[in-house]
């Protein structure tokens, strides 16, 4: 017996001779012997009292670091309440709301959230969530190629390296061209837009803050894609947008990212949860789900899964997207998050944030192994030029049980001497100035 | 009456539900020009007005614990526990993707044991647990499956087979990577399909532009594919792969594998098969199998162990490339992991057996009330056609309703696409047979008052939070976000 299998020998048996079979084994007498017959090499069931030892052994193996790197992931705050309601179980073990008149829970706060993400963006409508920040990027080039009817995107140099990797194998698969626009100084070259963009551009797709932490500049950026009918997909950390302008005024017809510096914490990856927002134009192109408000039969207000056509479950292979499950229980925290800072936490955080990274980058610049690269705008990430090994830095930093910044040269060779630092609130002073006094005496 | 307000509808001004130290470095101006002119509008709320507000949220949920859930190609399994307490682990989830492999061996040794315990089960070689979901697997595998062409330059297969029983995702999938998609016909007798795959309508698609198959095994309606290997053998002889959607492994898990049926790939639902939580739609994962001769395209990064170091590679030369920024859902990953461990090689052929077992026992007890319109053996989950004597204008989604009255979640219904009235039901193995027998007499009581006043299930259902809801409304006038209702 096994405690998550209630069967007893007398309910089987019972079971079985109203089937009107004789052993369990006559349910599986279609598949061939032949297949049958196999061993697993698998571990033996383990009691939770195993299991809590082997787990903590495994917790052993890990150091997490005090992170001062970030390129994706961030480490700030989750106030302790939003654990224990994502944890509800009616939250937490629910399937998609197919059932809206048992899913209001469920459906409510994505309506919630969705509202929160158009707040944040200035945009229109928000879907319900994608995957990843990587992925929602590469969904959005899919949009823009499917109403623009255009097969080829300009993706900025200063793109994260990572997201940029997910969109190259994304548009493979579609046989999407993608062209990159040169960077100069740390940012886009957007000098260089109007010669990049063709009749067949569907879309720039741009980062700000960038890999570099730089706020890109995006005055006037639509107007020149306006001519070669492009839309604009801006990739940005939401959380910045407490203060930062946003997309929607720089003419944005798509705006995606990762909402993960919301609070969700680092989980060595994910869950995270991609966002997606746009212009009212392409709502009913858009990939995932979104929530709508209606009535029930009693004229009461209630929410449901609306514009299905597009999805995959309606329209097969005619689908605006395959995306079926996405992260729901994610957007719940993020609207969690966001419930409770409101906007002058919101603020607070990122304003603090802010400080820390300009605190550091002053103080770091003054040392001997670093100079600054470029003067531009940054937000809660810089980079620094360094004299030093990065991997030799990152190596002493992680003695003293620091991550240290971001590598450029982990992706790209010739940029080997740039590092990116990542600072939030968590970073307390002594943390800074212990990494200072570190990164000095290297 | 029950709670329906927004969080924006508690907002006070001046309310603020957090606290942070004060921070202890100078004040740095950021240029006007960069800053927004008017600030977004979030809700202005304490804690307890969160908490009480989530908390009824919560009430309006039907979850696994609120009572029977039994929605087909779901697998509503118990999500245990202590997965959730063991994943919860600082050690585990305050630690950045970007620590050095050194640093969290603990973490890479639970992805690496996932991938070689996922190749057991399923027999493939080896995993990639970087997709985030059942779909995105597939993408994952449609994208192997054409790198691999690709790699002998053969350009000219863009066709993938996909049988009419499919999950709606299979042909979106094959679509969004790229191909064109075949449909084949399954095995019927006059109007009765069981999904299975019609050897003879198979052999007239297959060609040289066809790169490969997809199969859910059993089918979306239960069914085993009895000719599998036949299949197998069909499809590689045409050069084309196969490639398993493990929505569906649930009833085979240690009684037969994709791998030693001629599966090329496989995915594998980590929040269905191995008990993650759903979360109302996600986070979810897909990790990705592949044989030997695959390995060089799975996607980057990738967790290998050499000696007794456990370690992140970048992929082959081959790889299709990356399709996560990161790892994938590593926390969920973590959950299944312990999961496997509880259930052990003991348990996981149980699984099995015990879901196969529920299953045909409300099957064969249901089926003089309900059309059954494949009348065998089952495996996980079996396809009702609606009532067997349906009075005029009942359906199965009054059915459906109908049984959100009795606390019950309904059954799948509407897909597959096969039968117009199509209720498809999936008792786990961990529903007890006093689970099933409530829920088969419960059933039987509807079709009785569906015979005595159908109105009593055309309107259902009556004690809900919400009753049935205007669809078509939301659809013609959309309303998003919260200004839409002002």
């Amino acid at each position: 017996m096994h405690k998550y299998l209630p069967h007893t020998e007398a309910d089987i048996k019972a079971m079985l001779d109203a089937i009107g079979v004789e052993r369990i084994e006559d349910l599986f007498a279609e598949i061939p012997d032949s297949l049958k017959d196999f061993e697993m090499d698998l571990p033996k069931a383990h009691s939770e009292m195993e299991l809590r030892k082997h787990f903590r052994e495994l917790a052993k193996m890990n150091q997490p670091l005090i992170p001062f790197a970030g390129a994706g992931a961030y480490d700030h705050y989750t106030p302790s309440i939003i654990p224990y309601l994502i944890e509800r179980q009616e939250f937490l073990t629910a399937y998609t709301p197919y059932q809206p008149e048992v899913s209001q829970g469920t459906l409510q706060y994505v309506f919630e959230y969705q509202t929160m993400i158009t707040e944040l963006t200035g945009m229109d409508v928000s879907n319900a969530s994608m995957y990843d920040g990587a992925t929602a990027t590469a969904e959005a080039m899919f949009l823009a190629q499917a109403t623009r009817k255009k097969n080829r995107v300009l993706v900025s140099a200063t793109l994260n390296p990572y997201v940029r990797d997910v969109i190259d194998t994304y548009a493979h698969a579609k046989g999407i061209e993608v062209v990159t626009l040169p960077e100069v100084d740390g940012a886009s070259d957007f000098s260089a837009l109007e010669g990049s963009l063709d009749d067949d551009t569907a879309a720039l797709i741009v980062q700000s803050p960038n890999v570099y932490g730089v706020i890109e500049e995006l005055e006037g950026v639509k107007e020149t894609l306006k001519q070669k009918k492009a839309l604009l997909v801006v990739n940005q950390d939401p959380s910045t947008l407490a203060y930062l302008k946003p997309p929607a005024d720089h003419g944005a017809d798509i705006v995606v990212g990762d909402a993960q510096p919301l609070g969700i914490p680092l989980y060595f990856g994910g869950p995270y949860i991609g966002y997606m927002a746009a212009t009212k134009k392409l709502m009913r192109k858009m990939p995932g789900r979104i929530c709508g408000a209606t009535e029930d039969t009693d004229g009461r207000r209630a929410f449901v899964l609306t514009l299905q056509a597009r999805e995959q479950h309606i329209r097969r292979d005619k689908a605006t997207s395959n995306i079926c499950s996405n992260q729901s229980l994610m957007a719940l925290f993020v609207t969690i998050y966001l419930s409770l800072m409101g906007v002058k936490g919101l603020k607070d955080v990122q304003k603090t944030s802010y400080n820390h990274a300009h605190y550091l980058y002053e103080n770091l610049k003054g040392l001997k192994q670093f100079e600054a690269p470029f003067e531009r705008p940054f937000f809660k990430e810089f980079t620094l030029r360094t004299t030093l090994d990065a991997e030799k830095m990152n190596q002493a930093l992680k003695e003293k049980g620091y991550l240290g910044p971001f590598a450029h040269g982990t992706y790209d060779a010739s940029k080997a001497d740039l590092v990116t630092f990542a600072v939030t609130e968590k970073r307390t002073k002594e943390e800074m100035d212990e990494l200072i006094r570190i990164l000095g005496a290297l | 009456m029950a709670y329906d307000k927004l969080i924006f509808e508690r907002s006070s001004e001046g309310r603020v539900g957090y606290s942070l130290p004060e921070s202890p470095v100078a004040d740095y101006d950021i240029d006007a020009s960069l800053t927004r002119e008017a600030d977004p509008e979030l809700p202005e709320v304490s804690e307890f007005d969160v908490i009480r507000h989530y908390t009824n949220l919560s009430f309006k949920n039907h979850g696994i614990e609120t009572g029977f859930y039994p929605l087909g190609s779901c697998t509503m399994k118990y999500n245990p526990k202590i997965n959730q307490e063991l994943s919860s682990n600082e050690a585990f989830t305050a630690v950045h993707p970007l620590q050095p492999a050194e640093s969290v061996q603990g973490l890479l040794k639970i992805y690496y044991e996932t991938q070689r315990m996922l190749s057991e089960v399923s027999g493939m070689d080896t995993y990639s647990l970087n997709p985030y979901a059942g779909a995105h697997g597939e993408l994952v595998g449609l994208l192997i499956i054409k790198a691999y062409h690709e790699s002998k330059g053969d350009h000219k297969r863009t066709k993938i087979i996909v049988p009419d029983s499919a999950h709606g995702t299979n042909p979106a999938s094959a679509k969004v990577a790229g191909f064109d998609v075949v449909e084949v016909a399954s095995n019927c007798e006059g109007d009765t399909c069981d999904g299975t795959v019609n050897i003879e309508s198979l052999k007239d698609v297959l060609d040289d532009e066809v790169a490969g198959i997809m199969l859910t095994n059993p089918n979306t309606l239960g069914m085993f594919e009895k000719d599998i290997l036949k299949v197998a053998e069909l499809v590689h002889e045409a050069g084309g792969l196969l490639y398993y959607d493990g929505a569906n492994l649930n009833p085979i898990m240690g009684v037969a594998r994709p791998g030693d049926m001629g599966f090329d790939i496989t995915h594998i639902n980590l929040h269905k098969t191995f008990s993650t939580p759903h979360g109302g739609g996600g986070p979810g994962s897909g990790p990705v199998g592949v044989t030997k001769e695959l390995k060089p395209f799975l996607p980057a990064p990738i967790v290998r162990k050499a000696g007794d170091f456990y370690l992140v590679d970048e992929a082959s030369e081959l790889s299709i490339g990356r399709i996560s920024q990161f790892f994938g859902n590593m926390n969920v990953v973590v959950k299944a992991y312990a999961y496997m461990l509880s259930t052990g090689r003991d348990y996981l052929p149980e699984i099995a057996k015990l879901s196969t077992l529920n299953a045909n026992y409300v099957r064969e007890s249901l089926k003089d009330t309900y059309e059954l319109p494949v009348d065998e053996i089952c495996k996980h989950e079996f396809v009702f056609d609606g009532l067997k004597n349906p009075p005029e204008g009942v359906r199965a989604i009054d059915v459906a309703k109908r049984l959100l009255d009795f606390g019950m979640h309904p059954p799948t219904v509407y897909f597959p696409l096969l039968y117009k009235e199509s209720m498809m039901v999936e008792p786990v193995e961990n529903e007890s047979k006093q689970t099933l027998d409530e829920f088969i007499k419960t059933m039987r009581t509807i079709a009785k008052e569906a015979e005595e006043d159908s109105d009593t299930l055309k309107n259902a259902p009556y004690t809900t939070p919400v009753r049935r809801l205007d669809e078509a409304q939301a659809a013609r006038k959309p309303r998003v976000k919260f200004k839409d209702l002002l």
